[in-house]
């Protein structure tokens, strides 16, 4: 909201500093996004005319003129292109300061000497014009000053953000009495002073109201004998300043008491409502009217239609007129609406038919039903012509009387750690307008304005008084926890998942929740999906329910960069719908997905980082051979604690990665961080480090390759028995000479007794133990 | 004693004509062997008188002394030199190793994070998480948001399709989370709510919609707006640096009240005023206030018993600032070459 310092000055003498004000005005919570100084800046420029231009001797594009600034002829070179004999320009001479810190001083351009500018609009901070030299209308005596010639009036322009709390600073006086209040200064709203001269307004027009839950209040005055025309310069210039096109004397009364006072009004042209009256009623559902933008609104029987004497519609109450009954230049009986409509039921209407105007946004956030009045006088004094009817068509509900809210002192206090007495929190809520009453010990009755309709308990009056106290007078203490602060074990186990991720060289991806449709079907997923409704973009308009397509599109990104060698990981959110009966929300899990490409990506690189991630969470897990959607179906295996799957290891799908835009390999891994991470600590317990030597064997069997190699070592394993210090596949190895479709696998087992040095016939007993099992339970042979 | 200069001479010749360990060696048996001419003239010496022999043995002894020693230098010579051979040919240039694929890097966002929580760690908080896909009650109705209030349309809520419509969304702002951690556990409450957040609001340099938020609640007795306002300036101290300070001015929200935008020095000018923060030297980080009594009534908390305050930021613009990105839409891109930077 655009607020110009001059029209302040109207109800409260503010004269400390246009930025001090502002600063009252932030700390009031009326937040200040721009403060606009108008007419500063020019007061050493001057008006003067050109005597003569002449060709500059050196130069193609300066021209060297004489001009005329009061003092007789100056020599003044020019660069403009429209700068011509007898014209009236703004001058600075040498000396001058111009906005931008800058001042005019006396220079040579290219051997010629230069006593002042001639300067642009923009040069003054007056326009955006800056292609040539301003050229001043009518007839400015030379030498005078420029604001003088131009009419310019200096006034500071405040650009206020205000909360939707504050109904009563959407104006100019509200903001007046905010700032008077704390700056302990007199406020008044003046009277307007309206002579009734015509016949009784109930002999010219009629109003009906059959709604009046969404209009509780209607009122109508009428000025007969009116002359449109435009506005006297004030009213001109301020709603200039305030961001308002001027019109005419009628509209722009009406927009300026909405700008002044924050009440809504409409003029109508009396002559053009059939019937000479207005009438209020709910709209039939689906009926249909074209607003004053000339957009055809289809209504609900919640909307609140204003219509003429005979029922046909001339606007939408409180959102938008209808162009039938608008103000022309032949408008001479001007019908005055001013009216209370229900917040809630504006609201509803303007988001139903995405009209937002200043009117409905002033009437949803709460107008003052006891500010009408006022609001319908300031207007027929502002229009000032014609004759006024005597009266006021209104026709009302009473409201409620306000009934006063008990607000404790102590309660005050121990909301904002302050140590106020009544008669200082009394002191700061009288001046903006609450009713204080003592009401027992400690305890006050206030009653809030009727323009606070934001104010209705106590903690609503904290507020006010924690605001005119100052937020920043209130002393700042810390309170102490009682606890030691702690991350969850989860929390922090993830944290360590995290960082031995980025030590196996992994990099952390952050997607958003969302996918777009057909990106889950190109991976494969065939579940049911949980969709938005209404969503910003395709591209984000369906919950991913798992974290394939996020890293795909992730290192499709990198690929289409020319990004090689994309290692990434995200731990996030996905989102299912539940095999069993759905709950209040979906089925929402963290998981940990790893897409590395590239160089030294695919399924044997996705095995190595999940040996690294299962080693630091000492996990033993099993690897089986699987398919999964998206996935590669013989590159790919599951991964078991115990029973349960807790994800898959292996490498994307070859078309799949294509269709993300990805060649060659993409090892993946995807586990559920719910089996991987461990929900309660537990310190690992030592065992003591043997002191005896240990021996190793080398054992390579040539096996099926159907045989897995996980499946030799656990065979291997189980006969080696107790003295298996560790186990370890060091060598693949094919060839023809081994037959087709075997390979050699070999490990090296190290064999160590906690008591004692091994001898030979303890290894040769393992060795053979092993080879047997080998034979017998996978057909395998030694490797010779 | 004649004829020994001359083996002796010989001898030496041979020894220092010994090119490689093998040949010093077949030098080494042939002048000092038992059939060396130095042994020929050793036996010789039965032939001479005592008086002679002794002084010829003493002679002979010498030369031999002499040759060995001249046998074992060269040794050591021939040693040295082949040991550098073999040093020489193992020379490696390390510059030219090539580098390791490296170390992975966390991302900006969870860097930011984890910092952010370690201060409120720090100072005795919990750390809360609740789900990302939320219930209407717990993001809007709990919090003193009724529906059809006004200031839902500042959320751009984007609502699923799960049960009835309107009843399922994705949270725009982790405050569900404080109702979560209230109806979880009794006050005294010290925790903060970290996590992503989404708003139906078209991206740009400043915003994307999938961001991140920390929020902070506090529930206790006697908790004041003075607590509310020590609290954040304890944060900002201890995050942005002991010169950062914050101030707090009146706003509205309607889950809080009073409620409060907080604000803090504007690093970039250090609050003298620049274009950064508009030349007012502050720079507007989240919202706080004292949480609202219908917010501890929706979770049969009593307001007479119970007070405390919330505060909220968003995560990413913590990253933004003290990293200087121009524009917030770089951190969803997941671009590595923005991810390896930090």
């Amino acid at each position: 909201m655009k607020v110009p310092l001059s029209w302040l000055r109207d109800f409260a003498p503010f004269d400390l500093d246009p930025r001090d004000l502002g600063e009252t005005f932030d700390d009031l919570g009326m937040v200040v996004e721009g403060i606009e100084f108008i007419g500063q800046g020019v007061e050493h420029v001057v008006v003067a005319r050109v005597l003569d231009v002449a060709p500059h001797p050196n130069a193609d594009r300066v021209r060297v003129t004489q001009v005329d600034a009061g003092d007789g002829a100056l020599q003044v070179v020019c660069g403009a292109p429209n700068v011509a004999a007898g014209q009236l320009v703004a001058f600075a001479p040498v000396g001058a300061e111009l906005p931008g810190d800058f001042t005019i001083g006396r220079r040579q351009v290219r051997g010629v000497w230069s006593e002042g500018m001639i300067c642009s609009a923009r040069e003054l901070g007056l326009g955006e014009d800056a292609a040539g030299i301003m050229v001043l209308d009518g007839d400015p005596e030379p030498g005078s000053p420029l604001a003088a010639a131009l009419g310019l009036e200096t006034d500071v322009v405040y650009d206020l953000a205000i909360e939707g709390n504050r109904p009563d600073a959407n104006c100019i006086a509200g903001v007046a009495r905010d700032a008077a209040a704390r700056l302990r200064l007199p406020f008044a709203i003046p009277e307007p002073a309206v002579a009734e001269s015509g016949a009784k307004v109930e002999e010219l027009a009629t109003i009906a109201v059959d709604c009046p839950d969404l209009c509780p209040r209607f009122t109508a005055r009428v000025v007969t004998g009116v002359s449109v025309g435009p506005s006297s310069p004030l009213v001109a210039r301020r709603l200039t300043l305030a961001g308002m096109r001027p019109i005419s004397n009628v509209v722009d009364a009406s927009n300026y008491v909405m700008l002044e006072l924050g009440q809504p009004t409409h003029p109508y042209d009396l002559d053009k409502l059939p019937g000479r009256g207005l009438s209020v009623r709910r709209a039939e559902p689906g009926e249909v009217l074209v607003t004053l933008d000339g957009v055809e609104r289809r209504l609900t029987a919640d909307d609140c239609l204003i219509c003429d004497a005979e029922g046909t519609p001339v606007g939408i109450g409180g959102v938008m007129g209808g162009a039938s009954s608008e103000i022309s230049d032949t408008t001479s009986t001007v019908l005055l609406e001013a009216a209370y409509f229900d917040p809630m039921a504006i609201a509803w209407t303007s988001k139903r038919l995405n009209l937002r105007t200043e009117a409905s946004a002033r009437f949803e956030r709460g107008c003052d039903p006891e500010g009408i009045d006022r609001a319908a006088g300031r207007f027929l004094e502002l229009l000032g012509g014609g004759e006024v009817a005597a009266g006021m068509l209104d026709v009302r509900t009473e409201p409620a009387a306000p009934s006063p809210i008990r607000l404790r002192t102590h309660r005050v206090n121990h909301i904002l750690g302050t140590e106020l007495g009544d008669a200082e929190v009394r002191a700061l809520l009288e001046p903006i307008g609450f009713r204080v009453e003592p009401a027992g010990d400690g305890v006050q009755a206030v009653t809030p304005p009727s323009y606070r309709p934001d104010a209705g308990t106590e903690i609503d009056l904290v507020e006010e008084v924690a605001r005119h106290h100052g937020y920043s007078n209130v002393r700042r203490t810390v309170p102490v926890s009682p606890y030691v602060g702690h991350l969850t074990t989860y929390q922090r186990e993830r944290r360590r998942l995290r960082d031995v991720l980025a030590g196996a060289g992994v990099s952390e991806a952050v997607s958003p929740p969302l996918l777009a449709p057909g990106d889950h079907e190109r991976t494969g997923h065939a579940g049911e999906l949980i969709e938005a409704v209404d969503p910003l973009a395709r591209e984000e308009s369906v919950l991913r329910a798992t974290l394939l397509p996020s890293l795909l599109k992730a290192v499709g990104f990198n690929a289409a960069r020319r990004n090689a060698d994309v290692w990434l990981f995200e731990v996030g959110k996905v989102f299912r719908v539940p095999t069993g009966r759905r709950g209040p929300l979906p089925d929402e899990r963290e998981l940990l997905g790893v897409a590395l490409a590239g160089e030294g990506g695919g399924a044997p690189a996705a095995k190595q980082v999940l040996d690294v991630v299962l080693d630091a969470f000492r996990r033993e897990a099993r690897i089986e051979a699987a398919t999964a959607p998206g996935l590669h179906p013989t590159r790919t295996a599951r991964v078991l604690l115990g029973f349960d799957v807790i994800g898959h290891v292996g490498e994307v799908d070859p078309e799949v990665a294509a269709a993300f835009g990805i060649e060659g390999r993409v090892g993946w891994i995807d586990l559920d961080l719910s089996g991987l991470l461990p929900t309660s600590h537990s310190y690992a317990q030592a065992r003591p480090v043997p002191r005896h030597p240990s021996s190793d064997v080398d054992l390579a069997f040539v096996v099926d390759d159907a045989v897995p190699a996980a499946a030799v070592a656990g065979t291997v394993r189980r006969a080696a028995g107790p003295l298996l210090e560790d186990l370890r596949l060091f060598d693949v190895y094919r060839h023809e000479r081994l037959g087709a479709g075997r390979r050699s696998l070999a490990y090296r087992l190290r064999l160590q007794a906690p008591d004692r040095t091994l001898t030979d016939a303890d290894v040769a007993e393992v060795r053979t133990a092993c080879i047997e099992a080998v034979a017998a339970t996978h057909g395998g042979e030694l490797r010779a | 004693m004649e004829g020994l200069e001359k083996v002796e001479t010989g001898a030496r010749e041979r020894l220092e004509a010994a090119a490689t360990l093998d040949e010093l060696k077949a030098a080494e048996a042939d002048v000092l062997g038992k059939r060396s001419a130095l042994a020929g003239l050793n036996a010789g010496l039965g032939r001479l008188s005592p008086d002679e022999r002794k002084e010829s043995g003493r002679l002979i002894n010498e030369a031999r002394r002499r040759l060995q020693e001249l046998a074992r230098s060269r040794l050591a010579e021939m040693e040295a030199s082949e040991r550098a051979a073999r040093l020489e040919a193992e020379r490696l240039d390390l510059t030219e190793v090539p580098p390791a694929r490296g170390r992975g890097h966390l991302n900006l966002v969870t860097q930011t994070r984890d910092e952010l929580e370690d201060v409120f760690v720090g100072m005795g908080y919990t750390v809360a998480e609740g789900p990302e896909v939320e219930t209407d009650w717990h993001s809007f109705e709990a919090l003193n948001f009724p529906k059809g209030h006004p200031a839902r349309s500042g959320f751009d809520t984007l609502y699923l399709e799960w049960g009835e419509p309107e009843s399922t969304l994705i949270r725009p702002h982790t405050s569900p989370v404080q109702i979560r951690v209230m109806q979880a556990q009794p006050p005294p409450i010290y925790s903060i709510m970290p996590g992503k957040v989404y708003r139906k609001d078209t991206p740009d340099a400043r915003h994307t919609a999938t961001f991140n938020q920390i929020e902070g609640l506090v529930v206790d007795r006697r908790i004041t707006f003075g607590d509310l306002a020590g609290t954040i300036e304890t944060f900002t101290n201890a995050y942005f640096g002991a010169g950062i300070h914050s101030r707090l001015r009146p706003a509205y929200f309607p889950f809080t009240e009073p409620s409060a935008e907080f604000e803090i020095t504007c690093a970039i000018c250090s609050g003298g005023g620049c274009r950064t923060c508009s030349g007012t030297g502050w720079i507007e980080l989240g919202g706080c206030g004292m949480v609202h009594p219908n917010v501890l009534a929706a979770v049969n908390l009593d307001a007479e018993e119970w007070s405390g305050f919330a505060f909220g930021f968003g995560i990413d613009r913590c990253a933004q600032m003290r990293h200087g990105i121009s524009d917030m839409r770089v951190l969803l891109d997941n671009d590595i070459r923005f991810i390896s930077q930090f």
